[in-house]
């Protein structure tokens, strides 16, 4: 390669707002949303696919945003950590949780942590302390041991059978 | 004053941000004009840089400017300054912002590479071509102070750093009448930080000049500003660096590093903001890493398994340079006898250059070296008396009746180590008491079913509440919120709603009245730093203090207002108010007043403001203690280890948050367990790190970590106000040693001893294989 | 740690992918990304061209043939997890899924992908060798079928031809009841396995075995199928010491060794997963 930037314009759903932008075809999709777009609230920790800080949910599963290009997000519907709450403020259950258990420290796994969490348990409220450490297995927190968080998210799932 | 807020797990004032992706890290942040860095760093552990050719680099797409050392000139000639200095030193080397003639690890810095992407300066970076003349590394920590070991610096005349002795008592007529006396050598693994956030800097220098600001991820803002300070010759109020929302500090990030020095200097050159992100891999050759060491002791016990003495040397390895001084040999030496009464130690410590990553504490500092070192040696005298382990702890404790107990050791100040209260044996009782005395039962009916059980101990004792001092000023705003600064950083911990918790209790006002801003240095003016769990006593007694202030304050100016006595006025709902009464004025109001009106003059004898700045001085330590249970299941045809308890029993004084002390326990014992079982940063024979992802170095994941259960024993400190001691390493520092413990104890049928760590399940499967008996020899 | 510069080609069609590989030089095909993108962003990979095949039609999909399951390369290993037809006809699949990667990782990462990169402690490529896999290989220059059996030249070194893909692979599934197991053993959950084992067996009407197969992944640098305890087995009835004498056969693997594995440790687990696999391939194989 010359070193001359290819870009590429993509057009993507992100948190409910439809986004059109070009990009360097070599950016990840972590990089796009918090530069491009400044939603900083996704976290970059590893940048090669371990850690877990980057996860956004695209259509509707949970993925790593360093390993995927931000082109491959074209005609995408992304949600990140901003976009877990009501427009109205109202926080998710999982965001709720975490609050109320000490589900977080320092906060810089923590979106990871509740993007993962509010895909899995949305999609099956009646996880198990099990399913939440294997769902959170591939998302590293120096901070708090995981108990709370596990915790939290028993909780949340609680929230969220009552409330379906 | 009713207590309202201390002592209650009050939710966190830090969350609502930080869980709807609203924080700020230094990462967050974006100045216009702002130029992304990318380091070339060195690809060997030692060598000489011949010559440094930038000329293709400069001319790639994107790219502003490629700094060397000899770019920057004078301005970065030296080494970077050594924070704590101290006579023993013999080779005082600290690293160069940027290498000059030689490196000494890899990873060491050597261009700055500023460009309008950190992609642009990746791909100029790799394009800056370097030609180095590799040199003999010094890797082998055994080796290094032998004659003809290769040198880490290639100017000296050996590898140490200083020898450090230490101890109390007659060691050589204890040890030679002892009844027993078991010896055996330990090997202590490093690892490394491993924050979540990796380091990063953003400096954005003053259109002006000569000054500017700086973004951190660090723990030491005050510190970064005192010695760039010092290393530019700028006034210290010049250079403002804040720490902002900081992800995971565990102490390496307590360190001024090269980048912060290279980003300044870059930027004052180039007169224009840089940020720099350290990405996971820079993480694993750049940020400080802890705990290599390796042991050769002897400890004394009488008949009845009391143990009477210590004697041993370790080497410690510290790198290449030596940031932190002697700092953790010093730690380490005066965290012997842990929580036993011993009739004498003789230690001698002799910390050593290496061509490896530069070492400062990590979680515990030293601690956790001494304390996995005294709780093997209590494990090697029950094993070799066949007693139970938990009994030889118990017999050798210091006793409760003994407080305040001075240990015979010298702290790093000259003065000697007291502790001030505990009760260590009741705390190992608590531990069993929650956990059950059906152990050795299940561990017999398991065995006879081809199950491995394991139960092991770790006893600690940690100083807390460092000196020098931390400080706070609480100001009562016209509105009635309470705003309160601090120099104290948090990675983290909490510390703000610990602050708030504090403040608020004193003037009787809601939690979520009181702002807290912390960690920058243009907010508050003096601050030390957030390392060896000092935070909650030292800045929350400050905040104490102030917060008493203001109170006392407002008691007095409300009394004078309502023309009631000053002793029949309370604090209430943001109210001064007369007891008993509905005669009462808000806090706010008193506020506006003291806060002055046009020709209006004060009210006589009572100065401007409702607010009161203090500094708590910290001048005694205040020692936390605890004992950890942990019980494991090994598969010996596997080697797994699958730990199926861990009870925690501990005591740090007053809890001002019980939530948030547990939090800190739960993070630091699982630290504890991964360098148990999992942390492993592997070099090569020629210094280069071969587990520099996280798919090679393992960190602790929820699939593989127990519950960890806590009690809590409350033995109030006498040395602050507060009545707290630390509790940010405690869950840390016996972890790895209960963990072996357990693992070994489990392994009892087939006699192995295990003197290292980590351990893995390769290791453990060999180690049964070997079958060996006790190598203990008496 | 961000990619370098390369040319990025997203086809929509196999015959437009065909044309770039027929066209180009030094490119590196991205599927889910999982392995290719770690080794971008860690600049391991320097590929002048990327061919990302995620828009390619037709390539993600599984499906009943005469020949056993045909999953496309594209198919991501969610997709696989979760299809019924998997539960149906290769049930050690689903369980030896649950050992891969993460749910973020799985969510992305492809069945083809997984073939292609041969990490050699893989499980997949330990499944597709269990099932004696087929592996359909197109290019400009035609298309062609290979058995995993042939597909591992090396270390991560498919047979593939720098201007060939991977557009799908054929399990050949068991017919009528049998049993299944799969042992890992990782030092953490979701690790790459150390080592991991699947193992088949079928059982006759006299409850002797009549088919046995047996995979090992992290042992080579390839999938290693376990010939000779297969041989053993058949014929006899799968009592735990049958089983344990062919789990035996494991630890005359000449295994790798690494900085931090060896090659002894390796063979020894080789042989306990075996027979812990087998026993349960056995308890399920008998109902």
């Amino acid at each position: 390669m010359d070193g001359i930037e290819e870009k590429r314009r993509i057009r993507l759903v992100v948190n409910g707002r439809t986004v059109e932008r070009e990009v360097s075809t070599r950016k990840h999709l972590g990089d796009f949303l918090r530069e491009d777009l400044r939603l900083t609230g996704t976290h970059l920790a590893c940048e090669h696919g371990v850690c877990g800080s980057c996860t956004v949910i695209a259509d509707g599963v949970p993925v790593r945003s360093c390993l995927m290009l931000a082109v491959q997000a074209e005609g995408m519907v992304i949600r990140t950590v901003e976009g877990l709450a009501e427009p109205d403020g109202t926080l998710h259950p999982i965001q709720e949780a975490f609050h109320e258990k000490h589900g977080l420290q320092c906060g810089f796994c923590t979106p990871g942590m509740l993007t993962t969490l509010a895909a899995v348990i949305e999609e099956n409220p009646s996880i198990d302390e099990a399913g939440i450490r294997d769902a959170i297995s591939g998302n590293i927190c120096r901070c708090t041991g995981y108990e709370t968080i596990v915790d939290a998210a028993l909780s949340a799932a609680a929230t969220m059978r009552q409330g379906a | 004053m009713g207590v309202r807020y201390f002592g209650a797990s009050v939710r966190r004032l830090e969350d609502p941000k930080l869980i709807t992706g609203r924080g700020t890290y230094v990462d967050d942040i974006a100045i216009p004009g702002m130029l992304h860095v990318a380091f070339v760093r060195s690809p060997h552990a030692h060598a000489r840089i011949v010559s440094i050719d930038a000329e293709a680099a400069r001319g790639m797409p994107g790219v502003h400017a490629v700094l060397t050392a000899e770019d920057l000139g004078e301005a970065a000639a030296k080494p970077m300054i050594l924070p704590v200095p101290a006579p023993i030193i013999k080779q005082a080397k600290t690293q160069y912002p940027l290498a000059r003639s030689s490196v000494h690890f890899v990873g060491d810095t050597i261009a700055v590479v500023a460009a309008e992407t950190r992609a642009q300066a990746e791909d100029a970076a790799a394009m800056v071509m370097v030609d180095f003349d590799p040199l003999p590394a010094s890797v082998d920590l055994d080796r290094a102070l032998q004659p003809g070991a290769p040198l880490a610096h290639e100017d000296s005349p050996d590898n140490l750093i200083a020898t450090l002795k230490g101890g109390f008592g007659d060691a050589a007529g204890i040890f030679a009448k002892a009844p027993h006396v078991f010896r055996e050598r330990l090997e202590l693994h490093r690892g490394g930080c491993h924050s979540m956030e990796c380091r990063g800097v953003v400096v954005r220098p003053d259109p002006m000049g000569g000054r500017f600001e700086m973004w951190s991820s660090t723990q030491v803002p005050y510190m970064v500003r005192r010695y760039l300070a010092e290393y530019l010759g700028l006034e210290e109020n010049g250079v403002r660096v804040v720490a902002p929302d900081v992800g995971g500090g565990f102490g390496p990030k307590a360190v001024v590093y090269a980048e912060e020095y290279a980003l300044a200097l870059a930027a004052l050159h180039l007169k224009q903001p840089l940020k720099w992100i350290e990405d996971r891999r820079e993480h694993f050759v750049a940020t400080t890493q802890q705990r290599d060491q390796i042991w050769e002791y002897e400890v004394a016990a009488d008949a009845d398994g009391r143990m009477l003495g210590f004697r041993g040397t370790g080497l410690h390895d510290n790198g290449a340079y030596i940031p932190y001084g002697i700092v953790l040999p010093a730690t380490g030496m005066a965290s012997f006898p842990g929580p036993y009464a011993l009739d004498c130690v003789d230690v001698t410590i002799h910390s050593i250059f290496t061509n490896m990553v530069p070492n400062t504490p990590v979680r515990g500092a030293a601690r956790p070296n001494t304390c996995f070192i005294l709780e093997r040696a209590a494990d090697l005298v029950a094993r070799n008396l066949n007693m139970d382990p938990a009994e030889v702890r118990r017999r050798s404790f210091v006793k409760t009746e003994q407080m305040p107990y001075t240990t015979g050791m010298k702290a790093r100040d000259g003065s000697a180590v007291a502790y001030d209260s505990g009760d260590y044996g009741r705390c190992l009782d608590m531990a069993f008491e929650h956990y059950g005395a059906d152990f050795r039962a299940r561990q017999a009916a398991a065995r006879a079913e081809g199950r491995y059980l394991g139960l092991g101990i770790g006893s600690y004792v940690e100083d807390t509440g460092l000196a020098p001092f931390e400080g706070a000023t609480v100001r009562v705003q016209p509105d009635g919120k309470i705003h309160l600064q601090t120099g104290a950083a948090a990675q983290g911990q909490g510390h703000k709603t610990v602050f708030a918790q504090i403040c608020a209790d004193l003037l009787g006002v809601r939690i979520e009245d009181v702002t807290v801003e912390a960690a920058d240095t243009a907010a508050f003016p003096l601050g030390i730093g957030t390392v060896a769990s000092r935070v909650a006593v030292v800045g929350g007694s400050s905040v104490h203090m102030a917060a008493s202030e203001v109170r006392t304050k407002a008691i007095k100016v409300g009394a004078q207002l309502l023309e009631a006595a000053e002793a029949d006025m309370e604090l209430e709902a943001g109210f001064v108010r007369v007891a008993g009464t509905d005669r009462k004025i808000a806090l706010g109001d008193i506020a506006l007043k003291l806060n002055g009106l046009f020709g209006t003059p004060m009210m006589k004898g009572i100065e401007p403001g409702l607010a009161a700045t203090s500094y708590y001085e910290a001048r005694e330590l205040t020692f936390a203690n605890g004992s950890n249970l942990c019980e494991v299941e090994v598969d010996i045809e596997t080697g797994a280890v699958k730990i199926l308890r861990y009870v925690v029993a501990h005591d740090c004084g007053r809890l001002i948050n019980p939530m948030l002390v547990d939090g800190q326990i739960r993070g630091g014992v699982v630290h504890g367990i991964g360098n148990a079982l999992f942390e492993r940063m592997i070099y090569d024979e020629s210094g280069q790190p071969l587990t520099t992802n996280y798919g090679e170095y393992l960190l602790p994941l929820a699939t593989e970590m127990p519950r960890i259960e806590i009690v809590h024993m409350e033995s109030p400190s006498p040395r602050n106000p507060l009545g707290v001691k630390g509790a940010g390493e405690g869950g840390t520092i016996p972890a790895t040693a209960a963990v072996i413990s357990a693992v070994e104890d489990a392994l009892s049928p087939f006699g192995v001893r295990i003197t290292k760590h980590p351990i893995s399940p390769q290791d453990i499967v060999e180690m049964i294989d070997a079958g060996r008996p006790a190598e203990a020899a008496e | 740690m961000k990619a370098p510069p390369f040319a990025y080609h997203d086809p929509r069609s196999v015959a437009e992918l065909k044309g770039l590989l027929g066209s180009l030089e030094n490119l590196r095909i991205l599927a889910g990304g999982q392995s290719l993108m770690p080794m971008l962003n860690m600049r391991y990979a320097m590929p002048d061209h990327v061919i990302d095949i995620n828009r390619v039609d037709g390539l993600s999909g599984i499906e009943k043939t005469a020949d056993g399951l045909r999953i496309g390369a594209m198919t991501r290993q969610r997709a696989v997890e979760r299809d019924p037809l998997t539960a149906r006809h290769a049930p050690v699949f689903v369980e030896a899924l649950q050992w891969v990667g993460h749910v973020q990782t799985r969510s992305r990462g492809t069945f083809g992908g997984s073939l292609c990169h041969l990490d050699p402690s893989s499980e997949q490529p330990c499944v597709a060798a269990l099932y004696d896999a087929v592996l359909h290989v197109s290019g400009p220059r035609g298309d062609r079928d290979v058995s995993i059996h042939d597909w591992v030249l090396g270390y991560m070194t498919p047979a593939l031809e720098p201007d060939e893909a991977l557009l799908a692979v054929t399990l050949k599934t068991w017919d009528g009841p049998h049993g299944y197991g799969f042992e890992e053993f990782a030092r953490r959950h979701g690790d790459y396995a150390i080592v991991c084992a699947g193992a088949l067996l079928q059982l006759d009407a006299s409850g002797k075995i009549a088919r046995a197969a047996i995979s090992l992944a992290g042992v080579d640098v390839m999938p290693v199928r376990l010939r000779e305890a297969e041989a053993l087995l058949v014929g006899r009835t799968p009592d735990a010491a049958t089983l344990a004498e062919a789990a035996a056969c494991a630890k005359a693997i000449e295994c790798m060794s690494d900085a931090q594995i060896s090659g002894d440790y390796r063979r020894k687990l080789a042989a306990t997963l075996t027979r812990r696999a087998l026993t349960s391939a056995a308890a399920r194989a008998k109902g």
